[in-house]
């Protein structure tokens, strides 16, 4: 029974925290570029003010564009319910492993890029485009990379893998470079694409919700900010497993919790330092990004058979 | 410090020195390049220093400050140099696409494990895992000299292939003899300075780096 709490509060945790995370990271990039920053609860406004707002239509839209948002918002909810991020027995988590976890975002990004396409407009059609090479490239050296860590605990399931625990291994130095590179892909920071702004030329993501407003914008936009706290989520369950309760009992949920806490707010800072220390790319040199990236997880794929 | 310890610190080393050999394979830029080199070889002196501690042999901590001192510091120094001297700061040109020469790479990783297979069943040493990165060093670094037109990365090529086959001496027979060891070295250093004349007088002829150039060079019969 109290697994169960657990499992709800951990997606409680998921989807009330997303937003703060997403203030922190802000709010650390605006001080290393010397501005002043807004609050730490800004999304928390931002999103209020989309959902009290109007939702504009464009007349052909089909059931894709309407059904878009709510799917999303369910799958990324779904995935931080497979995630051990309080604790590995969660009741959800034996229903999918790892591979279905690639898959639900998988999910989500085909609709995604389906509804970008929807209205017709040229930019959400280029959009879907570029996230869809983005992705092509991204999924197989992500999957590389968690095999190369399953291997080393023979289980592509996620509880077994934090409660095997990380050691000190090439190939998982090698998995964590590649992930780190994929989870930047992924979520769409600096390097691939800048969360920041609406630019026509650079955007990649933005360019496919442009025409969503009202509450469907709202539910993206938190997606969006749930994918970042499950990526950061995920990288510290996979590679630093530490302080994550093996038991579903509650009295280990407060210490759980606050380590989660602090590495979300570590991994915040890495992710500020490489935003801040980078340009982003071009288009065309993703490829390479994204292939040293599937690189570095094949060399700890064979680093495991050969180094290990 | 533990000997299974040390050995697990020894193949950390070792991936180590394949990224960096594999961070050569695909860096474009020359100072990028140079900076890379030297890393590789302080990870090789690292290695060696390792090797040479839980071996239990004395002359390899003296290989490992001589790698220390000429592919750390001086090889790159000269090669620095010669790069400022030159004026060559355009981008290295490779004629393969870089993806594809990351995965010409990975094959030959995995060629160079296949290869190694029967030596890693019959040598009892703790370091003999990593004799397929070694290999695969050299081999990269081979790969490094086919696909790259200038004459500069090419020899950071050629270094890079010695390196890998000093890590091979190192992680297969704990280091040749240091009579060897000490001749390598002084030839690597008399080939850089070779390299260096060469180039200069490359430049001077040519106007470039580039190898292409040199089918120019046919006699007026």
């Amino acid at each position: 029974m109290e697994g169960f709490l657990v499992q709800t509060l951990q997606i409680a945790v998921l989807i009330g925290l997303a937003p703060a995370l997403v203030g922190w990271v802000r709010m650390l990039k605006c001080w290393m570029q010397g501005r002043t920053s807004a609050s730490l609860f800004q999304p928390y406004l931002d999103l209020l003010k989309l959902f009290s707002k109007d939702i504009v239509l464009a007349e052909n839209a089909s059931w894709i564009f309407r059904f878009t948002p709510y799917l999303l918002f369910g799958t990324t909810v779904l995935a931080g319910a497979v995630i051990p991020m309080l604790s590995t027995d969660l009741p959800l988590a034996a229903t999918a492993d790892v591979i279905v976890l690639v898959g639900l975002f998988a999910i989500a990004r085909f609709f995604t890029a389906l509804a970008g396409m929807d209205i017709g407009t040229a930019f959400g059609g280029m959009g879907s485009s570029r996230e869809m090479t983005v992705a092509s490239l991204a999924e197989p050296a992500m999957l590389m990379a968690i095999f190369t860590v399953s291997l080393g605990c023979k289980s592509t399931s996620l509880s077994r893998i934090v409660e095997a625990g990380a050691l000190l291994k090439p190939s998982l130095a090698f998995a964590f470079l590649a992930f780190v590179l994929i989870a930047l892909a992924e979520t769409g920071r600096i390097p691939v694409d800048n969360p920041s702004t609406h630019l026509e030329l650079t955007m990649l993501h933005e360019a496919m919700i442009l025409e969503y407003s009202g509450r469907h914008l709202a539910l993206v936009e938190w997606a969006g900010m749930m994918k970042l706290f499950l990526f950061m989520a995920l990288l510290s369950a996979l590679f630093f497993p530490w302080g994550i309760a093996e038991t579903g009992k509650l009295s280990h949920i407060p210490i759980a919790g606050a380590v989660l806490l602090l590495k979300l707010a570590v991994s915040g800072m890495g992710l500020v330092l490489i935003e801040t220390g980078l340009a982003k790319m071009r288009l065309f040199r993703l490829t390479e990004f994204l292939g040293s990236a599937f690189l570095m997880a094949t060399l700890g794929m064979l680093s495991f058979f050969i180094l290990d | 410090m533990n000997i299974q310890i040390a050995a697990q610190i020894n193949s950390f080393i070792a991936a180590f020195v394949l990224l960096a050999a594999f961070g050569m394979l695909v860096q474009k830029r020359i100072y990028s390049l140079i900076h890379l080199f030297a890393w590789q070889g302080l990870f090789l002196s690292i290695s060696t220093a390792i090797v040479g501690y839980v071996a239990n042999k004395h002359h390899l901590y003296i290989s490992s400050i001589l790698t220390l001192s000429l592919k750390v510091v001086l090889l790159p120094y000269i090669l620095h140099v010669l790069v400022v001297r030159l004026k060559i700061r355009k981008q290295a040109e490779t004629v393969l696409n870089i993806p594809l020469t990351m995965m010409i790479g990975i094959a030959l990783v995995i060629f160079s494990y296949h290869l190694t297979a029967p030596v890693r069943e019959l040598s009892t040493l703790i370091t003999r895992s990593t004799l397929a990165v070694a290999l695969a060093t050299v081999m990269i670094g081979l790969l490094m000299m086919i696909t790259r037109k200038h004459a500069v990365t090419q020899i950071i090529g050629f270094l890079a292939m010695e390196n890998g086959l000093f890590f091979a001496a190192t992680s297969a027979t704990y280091g040749m003899p240091l009579v060897v060891e000490l001749g390598v070295a002084l030839d690597v250093l008399i080939a850089a300075f070779i390299f260096g004349i060469f180039f200069f007088h490359i430049h001077s002829t040519f106007d470039s780096l580039d190898v292409k150039q040199m089918s120019r060079l046919k006699e007026d019969l």
